[in-house]
């Protein structure tokens, strides 16, 4: 493993393919592309298709790379759906009770901005509950998230009393149906975040402390690192990430719902495996997500094509996480020999 | 009793759950006198059967150190496929047939579940989320969506089985459910398979510390896959018990369970770095969570409550189990 970081092409450091996984995850990747479009190529192989998948994949990107971050420190959150929802459906009250109807347009951007900047805060805050009870009170992350998921859904619940929230503003769609030079802007937010995440855990010590509590906790901390503050930030940036993943989802299908997207904690975990992820901590790359979810999307806007249910998707997906899942531990288990 | 004794009831989590117990049950009393009723009561009592026995199997795999949230998933396969199946064959006989399709459904199940847990070296959590996910959606793509409402004879039987039933001067009926016999057997055979054969305490010894287990000599991968398959077949017991006393056979049916059935586990002092808990707590574990849900109504808590206060009820039993277990030992696991 030091050997691996010490040689190699800059570039590829950069990548964070510090082993064959992406390679090898591209390959797939490029081979559900081929394989979809060769069964429908009227439909998948063009660029409508190429379009509206690009509006549709960034929200599970985004949260994709929160269940990262808390993966690679060894941990996992739950709650992030639960955290996007809250804080859609805050500002989607926000929207509906607080903001005048007669306000000129220039001034429901700033609006806008403001909603934004709450929900921000609100996924920090829930993000901070979370990073307290783990790191704090010592309460393992899988029951601590599950605790705050039922919460922040719940919380949610109370609210709409399960029905779903509407009345944005008009400018407010597009953060997600907008685009900016042709590129729709929820792949731009999931770009620049992605981006910054990969530089962040590359390039900063605090990158390099985060895969090192993953790996091995206890070294950590006797090496002098404060894992408690380190544990907290990473949950407090999942909760920001969620809420950013909750604007996309209220913008884009113009509601906020309690229960939108349950299935996205399933497929984050997913996502985050299959981009390379190591689930007991300590190993995993930004851009195998980019790669990851774009495998996801491809498999998913074939299936829907060959018009086969939703369920046979759900099928699909936990075979294949287990069957990557296999496939990671033999092909980890030959590095091991090298 | 002397007062070592003494001290080891108030130091046991058990005997705090009861003192809980009794405190709400007050509680609630006090608020609404209703809550005394026997229609009430034996509402509890029959909501606690197929809760208490998932319970039982999410005990089973935690002490054994793993975790499994793929159960109602595993529940709601093997009793729509028992179910169709015998409806196919317009069954008539027994309530055995039924009850052990779905059991062996669910053994067949979790066997898969532990075959790729200890083959592959996988982290439990994500192969039972892949496993529950692929049951779930191979169920409703492939098998059916349908909601089954015409249960075979048998089944619609069972579900009119009770211990006691009485018709009140207002003409309501009252009654006991048979079934909570079933959770009462299984849980007293597990408690003694637990605490009184080598078999229990090889689940015991797994959870705790799997490297000393095995120098000791216990074979991990064969009591691995016994969990597993164990919980498998509980959870097809309580999937068919469930079915039978809704009178329904939905496929969409007990979606998040788990969240449920493992915040009851770890109330009732289990704990998820395996080696600990008692078939004692994980019933008072139930019995809260069940009362907890019951009972928001009854002190005038709007239903939609519920998730939150069982949320709630979650961070504190766990917060408390981990302060208790860092102050009782330095060092345990985050």
């Amino acid at each position: 493993m030091s050997k691996r970081r010490e040689g190699g092409l800059e570039l590829r450091r950069f990548l964070g393919s510090g082993d064959s996984n992406l390679l090898q995850l591209s390959l797939i990747t490029l081979a559900t592309f081929i394989l979809m479009s060769v069964l429908v190529p009227d439909t998948f192989l063009t660029v409508r298709n190429m379009r509206s998948m690009s509006f549709q994949f960034p929200e599970l990107g985004i949260l994709s790379l929160a269940m990262m971050l808390a993966m690679l420190t060894g941990g996992i959150d739950l709650s992030l759906v639960g955290m996007a929802n809250l804080s859609s459906v805050i500002c989607a009250f926000t929207f509906v009770k607080l903001m005048p109807k007669d306000l000129p347009s220039d001034q429901v951007v700033l609006f806008i901005v403001g909603v934004v900047i709450l929900a921000l805060t609100l996924g920090l805050l829930c993000g901070l509950i979370n990073g307290i009870l783990i790191a704090t009170l010592h309460i393992p992350p899988i029951l601590a998230t599950l605790g705050t998921m039922q919460v922040y859904t719940g919380a949610a619940i109370v609210m709409t009393r399960g029905a779903a929230v509407i009345g944005f503003p008009e400018q407010y769609a597009f953060i997600g149906n907008g685009s900016i030079a042709g590129v729709g802007v929820p792949l731009l937010i999931f770009l620049v975040l992605l981006l910054g995440l990969a530089l962040i855990l590359r390039r900063t010590a605090f990158g390099m402390h985060l895969v090192l509590i993953g790996s091995n906790a206890k070294a950590a901390r006797f090496a002098g690192i404060k894992v408690r503050r380190h544990l907290i930030l990473t949950y407090m940036t999942g909760g920001a990430l969620a809420s950013i993943a909750g604007l996309i989802m209220s913008s884009r299908t113009n509601a906020a719902k309690a229960d939108y997207g349950t299935s996205y904690i399933l497929q984050s975990i997913l996502v985050a495996v299959l981009g390379g992820v190591n689930p007991s901590g300590g190993r995993g790359a930004a851009v195998g997500i980019l790669v990851a979810v774009l495998a996801l999307q491809f498999l998913s806007s074939g299936f829907s094509m060959l018009r086969y249910s939703n369920f046979a998707k759900e099928f699909v997906w936990g075979l294949f996480l287990l069957l990557i899942m296999i496939v990671n531990y033999f092909t980890s288990g030959e590095s091991r020999e090298k | 009793m002397n007062t070592l004794s003494k001290n080891r009831l108030f130091q046991r989590n058990e005997f705090w759950l009861l003192c809980l117990l009794i405190v709400l049950s007050l509680t609630v009393g006090a608020v609404n006198g209703a809550f005394w009723s026997a229609n009430n009561l034996f509402s509890l009592f029959k909501s606690t059967i197929v809760t208490g026995i998932f319970a039982l199997g999410v005990f089973l795999v935690i002490v054994s150190g793993g975790i499994d949230i793929s159960f109602p998933a595993f529940a709601v396969f093997s009793f729509y496929i028992t179910v169709k199946f015998l409806l196919s064959i317009k069954y008539t006989g027994t309530i055995l047939l039924p009850f052990l399709m779905s059991m062996t459904f669910g053994a067949c199940l979790g066997l898969v579940n532990a075959l790729l847990l200890s083959s592959f070296q996988l982290a439990p959590l994500i192969v039972t989320l892949g496993t529950g996910s692929a049951v779930t959606g191979f169920l409703r793509a492939f098998v059916g969506t349908a909601t089954l409402s015409n249960l075979p004879q048998p089944l619609i039987d069972f579900s009119r089985w009770n211990i006691y039933k009485k018709t009140l001067a207002d003409g309501s009926i009252v009654s006991f459910s048979g079934a909570f016999l079933i959770l009462l057997v299984l849980a007293i055979l597990i408690h003694v398979m637990m605490k009184r054969t080598t078999l229990g305490r090889g689940i015991y010894a797994i959870g705790g510390d799997e490297v000393a287990a095995k120098r000791v000599g216990f074979n991990v991968k064969r009591l691995r896959l016994f969990v597993y398959s164990f919980t498998g077949a509980l959870a097809g017991i309580a999937g068919i018990i469930h079915c039978s006393l809704i009178r329904l056979a939905n496929p969409r049916d007990l979606e998040g369970a788990e969240m449920e059935v493992i915040a009851a586990v770890v109330l009732g002092g289990a704990s998820l770095t395996g080696g600990k808990g008692s078939v004692a707590g994980t019933l008072l574990g139930v019995a809260l969570i069940v009362l907890i849900k019951g009972s928001l109504i009854l002190v005038g808590v709007p239903s939609d409550w519920q998730k939150v206060v069982i949320g709630l009820v979650l961070i504190t039993a766990t917060g408390l189990t981990a302060w208790r277990s860092r102050r009782s030992d330095e060092g345990g696991r985050a």
